[in-house]
């Protein structure tokens, strides 16, 4: 597992993403109010670019005609066949035990530290005051 | 939003010839205006376009997403999806390498237009607009002949118009029509798509006007959309006991988008009551899924997936290889990948047909 | 049939010979409103009651009916196709009444002939209680006047009415059929408030026949679009004489679209395939195979499940020759679930007549 440095926390402001490739494959980075997550980018149905999909909440009932909404913004539809995905552990709504997006440990680090390595940011220009988004493959 | 690379492309990978039926190449209002005469533009402008449903504009069952289209689907110069030639080639034509696509209008076409005459001009205008706007840049883009189809006389006049030109790849008619298409209304413009040696194709959608269901409205998307298989079966069932075919031999229908799981099972349940009730329909030479192997070919999205990904292969099997066609729908939502859409285990040999030979032979495509 | 097991036949048709026939069971306004307007047969077009499919030609009696004798009947039924408990489904076309207090009169007169001229004649006939769906208040009313009889063992209503049946105005009926543990029983035939297709009325009558299995999958998808069964857990529907064969490749396509489209829904929180599997069961004739056997197996495979189908004749429909009732392409191995264990798990009364 090697961490790789793929962009400066600023650059994903909440709410917001970036696709990025990591040693060839793709991966998106979601900031759900300060905190990241890095999913692979490829929709586990057939492969739909989750970047592209649209953050929703989540919608439940317990009984017809009841519309409980909750957790605005951190469901992922596909935007193919608007499947859901939850952000936060990768799982399909609709089969969450057989269907769920890889995810890859992700954490925040300060730019003092990664200039010492050992972190992989060859294609990423890093300085001392900025913090950075980390994923570990 | 911060997005930065793109999804990889797979021209690595060695891609198959394929045929997609159904690309819906968008056109605007706007688009279709140079096309009409001064009395439809001003009654387009003034009185817009009247569907059998009551909303000026938009859906009478409001869709899962935007324009029903792919979330990524929406070109960078901010038009709408599919209505950019070079995005649709690096999204779609050349990312799967698609050899032939058969475009689909949907709206705008005039099609199924309370006011025929308008309707017929529409067609005119979105048949020029497809040759015009897409064919002459992008030759793998072939057409379809859009119908006024409430309109017999209307409809065959646009058919002899077209017929002959290889552009154009099938006569299209939308799913719902105002009355069963096994109808005699219906039946010069069969007359005209065997005389001009072009398969009709029946794209899912359309407003007959009648309730959407024979026990009447249903309140959600989610039953339109399972909906369009019962309106399909209901048509086949009339082109076949209407006699359509025992009258046009060569007719060829095309299902477009409707699924095809529903077509044996159609086929078993029209066979069984024909047994009982012949003397109903004397007309009829054979049975009723003899009709259905010979003269339907269905696309294969949505394709059908189910828990058990033989059974699929079972239902083609049942239709006949021989009659699947590949199609992606693009860029709908509910489009399927060329590459990752059709059961795995199916043949290679089986695949090839699917994908393109099937199509060539049906639609002779060199 | 050789088989001896209490097999229950799930789908039988009493035929009522005219209005006349319901005179005695109408209060004297509504016998005499009968007299006075010349309302002489509520036949519904779903039946022609010349049509071959009606009834088979050695079971019509003199004016060519049949299904009008119970004796008959019974001989048939449980004499030559071996079972021991029928269900009654009155066809006569009630639901097609417009005006609803005249509906509520002849639906009510309709079950009481039920229970005079057939329950009472033959211990082993059950029946279906015949519902109003013109008024939900009546039918209701219709379900807690029938139900204190246990000889009522269902609710039933048409695969085509005026609403689809899911609608929530419905469920009041719904209610009160899982509150006395009747199963929903879904019928072929219609109301014809709309015609029997959504491209318009057909030319012949097949295409009437062939409709019907799409009206029972546009009312599975309401059923379960609408949360009927979210909100009726216990409830179960029988789909009868629906054909059984369009039910695989129908799920496929619901389920399919229910990942993308369930937030529209949210009551609907698992595949409609798992739904039905738990709620839904539907009867043998017609079953509508293949005539090829290997083909037939297969799409029997696709329903995958042992416990979703019910044993039927449909006397006197003609839906098989001989009296061989259950269709061929059966296995002998889900004769006893089909005959039996089926029809007594999903009709709770039935159990009191079997033990
Ligand atoms: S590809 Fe993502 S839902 Fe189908």
């Amino acid at each position: 597992m090697a961490k790789h440095v793929v962009a400066a926390v600023a650059e994903i402001t909440p709410g917001g993403r970036k696709l990025v490739d990591v040693k060839g494959r793709p991966i998106v980075v979601f900031n759900l109010g300060g905190e990241f997550f890095a999913l692979s980018n490829r929709c586990p149905h057939r492969g739909g670019s989750l970047c592209h999909g649209k953050l929703v909440g989540l919608v439940e009932s317990s009984t017809p005609g009841e519309y409980r909404y909750s957790r605005r913004g951190e469901i992922i539809r596909c935007p193919w066949h608007s499947w859901e995905f939850d952000i936060r552990t990768g799982k399909s709504w609709c089969d969450p035990a057989r269907l769920r997006i890889r995810h890859y440990p992700v954490s925040v680090e300060a730019g003092a530290q990664l200039v010492e390595g050992p972190y992989v940011a060859e294609t990423f220009p890093v300085t001392v005051e900025d913090d950075y988004v980390v994923v570990e493959i | 939003m911060n997005i930065e690379a793109r999804q990889p492309s797979r021209s690595s990978r060695t891609k198959p010839a394929i045929v997609d039926v159904d690309i819906h190449a968008k056109s605007s209002v706007e688009d279709l205006r140079p096309f009409l005469s001064n009395r439809w533009g001003d009654y387009l402008q003034t009185y817009g376009q009247r569907s059998r449903h009551g909303y000026a504009k938009g859906f009478p069952y409001p869709k899962g997403q935007p324009l029903a289209s792919r979330r990524d689907s929406w070109p960078p110069d901010g038009g709408l999806p599919a209505s950019n030639l070079d995005f649709m080639r690096h999204q779609h034509l050349d990312q799967y390498g698609i050899t032939i696509g058969i475009m689909n209008p949907l709206s705008p076409t005039g099609q199924g237009d309370q006011n025929v005459e308008f309707g017929a001009a529409m067609c005119f205008a979105a048949n020029e607009f497809q040759i015009e706007h897409w064919n002459r840049l992008e030759p793998r883009l072939r057409a379809s002949v859009c119908v006024p189809y409430e309109d017999g006389e209307l409809s065959r006049t646009e058919i002899r118009r077209r017929a002959g030109d290889q552009r154009f790849a099938h006569v299209l008619f939308m799913s719902r029509t105002s009355e069963l298409l096994g109808k005699r209304r219906y039946w010069p413009i069969f007359e005209a798509a065997v005389e001009a040696g072009l398969p009709v194709g029946v794209h899912v959608f359309g407003y007959s006007g009648w309730a959407m269901t024979n026990s009447g409205w249903p309140s959600f998307y989610i039953e339109e959309m399972t909906e369009h298989s019962t309106s399909c079966q209901a048509m086949v069932t009339s082109l076949i006991m209407e006699g359509v075919f025992e009258r046009w031999p060569e007719l060829k229908i095309v299902l477009i988008e409707a699924g095809f799981a529903w077509l044996p099972a159609l086929g078993w349940r029209l066979d069984n009551a024909w047994k009982k009730l012949k003397n109903e329909v004397p007309h009829l030479k054979k049975a009723p899924s003899e009709y259905i192997r010979q003269h339907f070919w269905v696309s294969t999205q949505p394709m059908e997936e189910p828990d058990d990904p033989e059974h699929v292969i079972d239902v083609m099997n049942w239709i006949g290889m021989d009659h699947i066609l590949f199609a992606s729908d693009y860029p709908h939502w509910d489009f399927d990948d060329p590459f990752l859409a059709l059961p795995p285990k199916l043949t290679a040999e089986q695949r090839g047909m699917i994908y393109s030979g099937n199509a060539q032979a049906l639609y002779g495509f060199a | 049939m050789t088989i001896n097991l209490h097999a229950i036949d799930c789908d039988v048709h009493p035929t009522v010979p005219g209005m006349k026939a319901l005179l005695p069971y109408l209060d004297d306004y509504w016998r005499d409103s009968v007299e006075e307007r010349g309302i002489g047969s509520l036949e519904s077009i779903s039946y022609p009651p010349n049509s071959p499919l009606t009834a088979r030609d050695e079971w019509r009696g003199t004016g060519g009916l049949a299904g009008t004798d119970v004796t008959q009947l019974s001989e048939t039924v449980f004499g030559r196709f071996g079972s021991s408990l029928a269900i009654c489904n009155c066809l006569y076309g009630v639901q097609l009444v417009f005006a609803e207090d005249m509906a509520r009169a002849f639906t009510r007169a309709l079950n009481d002939w039920i229970v005079k001229e057939w329950l009472d004649k033959d211990a082993r006939l059950r029946a279906s209680i015949v519902v109003p769906l013109q008024n939900i208040e009546y039918a209701v009313d219709e379900i807690e006047r029938c139900a204190s009889d246990r000889r009522f063992v269902q609710v039933l209503v048409l695969a085509m009415e005026e609403a689809p049946l899911g609608r929530r105005s419905n469920w009041p009926v719904y209610a009160a059929a899982e509150r006395h543990g009747l199963p929903l029983g879904v019928h072929a035939g219609s109301a014809y408030r709309h015609p029997v297709t959504s491209l318009g009325w057909p030319s012949y009558y097949i295409e009437d026949y062939a409709a019907q299995a799409q009206g029972f999958q546009s009312q599975l998808t309401s059923l379960i679009a609408e949360g009927v069964f979210a909100k009726f857990p216990s409830l179960k529907v029988v789909l009868m004489e629906s054909g059984v064969t369009w039910l695989p490749g129908f799920l496929w396509r619901f389920s399919k679209f229910w990942r993308g489209l369930r937030t529209e829904v949210p009551w609907v929180d698992r595949p409609p395939d798992e739904i039905v599997r738990d709620h839904v069961r539907l009867t043998v004739q017609p079953f509508d195979v293949p005539e090829d056997s290997e083909a037939a197996e297969r799409a029997i495979e696709h329903l995958r499940s042992d416990d979703i189908l019910l044993f039927a004749s449909d006397y006197p429909h003609w839906q098989f020759d001989g009296d061989e009732a259950m269709p061929k392409a059966i296995p002998r191995a889900l004769y006893r679930k089909i005959l039996v264990d089926n029809p007594l798990a999903t009709y709770p009364r039935l159990k009191e007549a079997v033990r």
